[in-house]
């Protein structure tokens, strides 16, 4: 088996006098699925299109599978690439599209159909076999636009927003299908994405992009839970996590946090020690999810304050209820159960977790 | 059975108002067409009728716009003269290898300015056009400076063959089948070409598999219109071809069938007519490839 690795060293992007990619170091496994997310402009579909050959690069180095390939075009580098609005040829049929690519390289017509057949069946696209792109509805020629990268048997899978033109619904449905490919045919995946929620649910690893720049490399679960940057904490999560301006306070020997002149939460014995060398007149934020925002119960666990405040919105999302309220003109957002009671304009009683906390140095956007 | 009928009517209605606003929408179109048919079809109409007069009867004082005596004689002089037979047939081979010539220039060269960004080509792009801004009345005399010049330098004969207006025609027409397949090829999307170069073609398989088979309407356009403007082109075969033997149709007619001051009418205007048939097949056939929209399906929409 051919190992397929990836790696950027240092690779940069110039545009005349603007920096679209700046210094981005990345290694990518054998097998692994990467997605790369961010804002847009942020340098992710730039990156990828470096990846792919289809743009130069100004800098830096990019290997794949050990060989560096900064100078060796697209048909060489072994990859495939499915795009945003499928590139489909419009007046070949959908074998025909597939193969396009193995008939160039003079592949004998018996791979040839094999491998479409195969690859049609993976795809569950074997009746639309003979159709021309015009007759498929989306979805359908987004499988055909990855059926013409599976056929090809490549090192790397280049996704670059595959699912942005879909509806919602769709795109829910090619996103699970996605994932069944890449568990059968694993191979090495970068795919490129907006959408948070692609990026969490199919990557091994997530790279969070912003301005150019890599602000975190994890698993899911390692951005959701320890974001090392304020942008990727606000980034992953929906609703987005939520930042209060707060400061440090020693009260009688034990650290706490003062959020309004109204409200002072005790920190929870671990997160005091670990905050407790900070200099107290840091201006900083508190990182908060949603979810760590409830309503309150009679027995708290330790580490959970409960607060008074009053709701200015409501919305029921039926198995849960977000509740939208102001903290000395800051915006929380929390979401208590369905049955708990919220209501528009009404005073309600929370609890904070303060375990999920994160606290956020405001200037840099360090988390502490 | 009751609601059926409910069913029936509720979407009835509102068909009315739309149809009643698409009924009006026709009359006008309708009105409009039949008034630019008439404006435009008066004149080849006319040119029937005189084509079946006799001679005498179209300097005969009686109704132009009626054949009292309908005679072929006209067409059966003209079809077979060996001397009209020689325009039509310069006409054509000229014609032909003129698109041949100008598809095999232009299609590369807007391939090459539309899709491979060099230095200088959107200026050279707008170039083209400008070229074929000038016109041709301003150009015909330089030119025949410039090929007396040539034949003179290498002893070649190009004056008065009609194998020159092989090489003048291209300067009208290269241009601007350039220019037109300049717009169809950018409006090609750039991905379909992505899609090739990692899927491993090379710029001409690009060009040959996936451009020219997807802007086919485009060329075609290209292709009437280059054919078009080389067989009705009069000014340059006017000045470059004065033989008999060398002439096209269009100046043939005018030159043999008008002597002095007299007029061959029924004769010119057969010619006309018969001169004005190839164009017309052309148009028909190629039309049934002329479908727009071949594109479908090829990104989103």
């Amino acid at each position: 088996m051919l190992m397929a690795d990836v790696s950027l060293r240092k690779v940069i992007k110039r545009y005349d006098d603007v920096e679209a990619v700046r210094g981005i170091d990345l290694d990518i496994a054998d097998h692994e699925f990467i997605v790369l997310v961010g804002p847009s402009g942020c340098g992710k579909s730039t990156t990828l299109r470096m990846i792919a050959g289809l743009e130069d690069i100004s800098d830096g180095d990019i290997m794949i599978g050990g060989d560096v390939v900064n100078d060796v075009p697209p048909k060489d580098r072994d990859i495939a690439m499915v795009f945003q609005n499928y590139a489909l040829y419009p007046h070949m049929t959908v074998a025909e599209n597939m193969s396009f690519g193995l008939r160039l390289k003079h592949y004998p017509k018996a791979e040839i159909k094999a491998r479409v057949t195969e690859a049609a069946r993976l795809l569950d696209i074997t009746d639309l076999i003979d159709r021309k792109p015009k007759q498929l509805s989306g979805g359908q020629r987004q499988r055909v636009a990855m059926g013409r990268a599976i056929v090809r048997n490549p090192k790397v899978f280049l996704f670059d927003e595959p699912l942005s033109n879909l509806d919602a619904k769709l795109r829910v449905q090619m996103r699970i299908e996605i994932k069944k490919v890449h568990q059968k045919v694993r191979t090495t995946t970068v795919y490129v994405t907006h959408d948070q929620v692609e990026a969490m649910t199919l990557a091994d690893r997530v790279v969070v992009m912003n301005k150019g720049r890599i602000e975190q490399i994890g698993t899911p679960n390692e951005l959701y839970h320890k974001p090392a940057t304020r942008f990727v904490a606000g980034f992953i999560g929906s609703p987005a996590m939520n930042f209060i301006p707060c400061r440090l306070e020693d009260a009688g020997g034990t650290l706490q946090i003062r959020l309004t002149d109204r409200i002072a939460f005790a920190l929870p014995s671990a997160r005091a020690a670990r905050y407790n060398a900070l200099p107290r007149t840091d201006k900083l934020l508190l990182g908060i999810r949603p979810e760590h925002l409830t309503e309150s119960h009679a027995h708290l666990g330790s580490g959970v304050e409960s607060f008074d405040t009053v709701l200015d919105v409501t919305e029921p999302m039926g198995m849960e209820t977000l509740v939208y309220f102001g903290l000395d003109g800051t915006p929380v957002c929390g979401r208590v159960d369905p049955n708990a009671g919220a209501k528009d304009g009404a005073p309600m009683r929370l609890a904070m977790d303060l375990n999920n906390m994160h606290l956020l140095n405001e200037e840099t956007g360090a988390v502490l | 059975m009751s609601t059926l009928v409910i069913d029936k009517a509720g979407p009835t209605r509102k068909l009315g108002s739309m149809s009643r606003d698409r009924a009006w929408a026709l009359r006008w179109s309708y009105f409009f067409l039949v008034l630019f048919a008439i404006f435009f079809l008066t004149p080849p109409v006319y040119m029937l009728i005189t084509s079946l007069k006799s001679s005498a009867e179209i300097s005969a004082a009686t109704n132009p716009w009626w054949v009292f005596h309908p005679t072929l004689s006209n067409y059966v002089e003209l079809l077979t003269s060996n001397q009209f037979l020689r325009f039509f047939w310069n006409s054509s081979i000229i014609s032909i290898v003129v698109v041949i010539v100008t598809m095999l220039i232009s299609i590369p060269a807007a391939f090459a300015l539309a899709r491979m960004k060099f230095w200088g080509s959107a200026t050279l792009a707008t170039g083209v056009f400008l070229t074929y801004l000038i016109p041709d009345s301003l150009l015909f005399i330089p030119l025949f400076k410039m090929l007396a010049m040539i034949q003179d330098f290498t002893g070649i004969t190009l004056l008065n063959r009609w194998y020159v207006l092989v090489f003048i025609y291209p300067t009208l027409t290269v241009p601007f089948c350039t220019w037109i397949m300049i717009g169809y090829f950018a409006s090609i999307p750039k991905e379909l070409d992505e899609a090739a170069i990692i899927d491993g073609a090379s710029w001409l398989q690009t060009l040959l598999r996936i451009f020219i088979p997807v802007a086919l309407p485009g060329l075609i356009a290209a292709t009437i219109f280059a054919f078009t403007v080389s067989w009705a082109q009069f000014l340059y075969p006017l000045v470059f071809t004065t033989s008999v033997d060398q002439l096209v149709l269009p100046v043939g007619i005018t030159t043999t069938l008008i002597k002095g001051d007299v007029f061959n009418w029924g004769q010119i205007m057969t010619g006309a007519l018969l001169g004005a048939a190839p164009p017309l097949i052309i148009y028909a056939f190629l039309m049934d490839y002329y479908i727009a929209g071949l594109t479908a399906g090829a990104t989103k929409g």
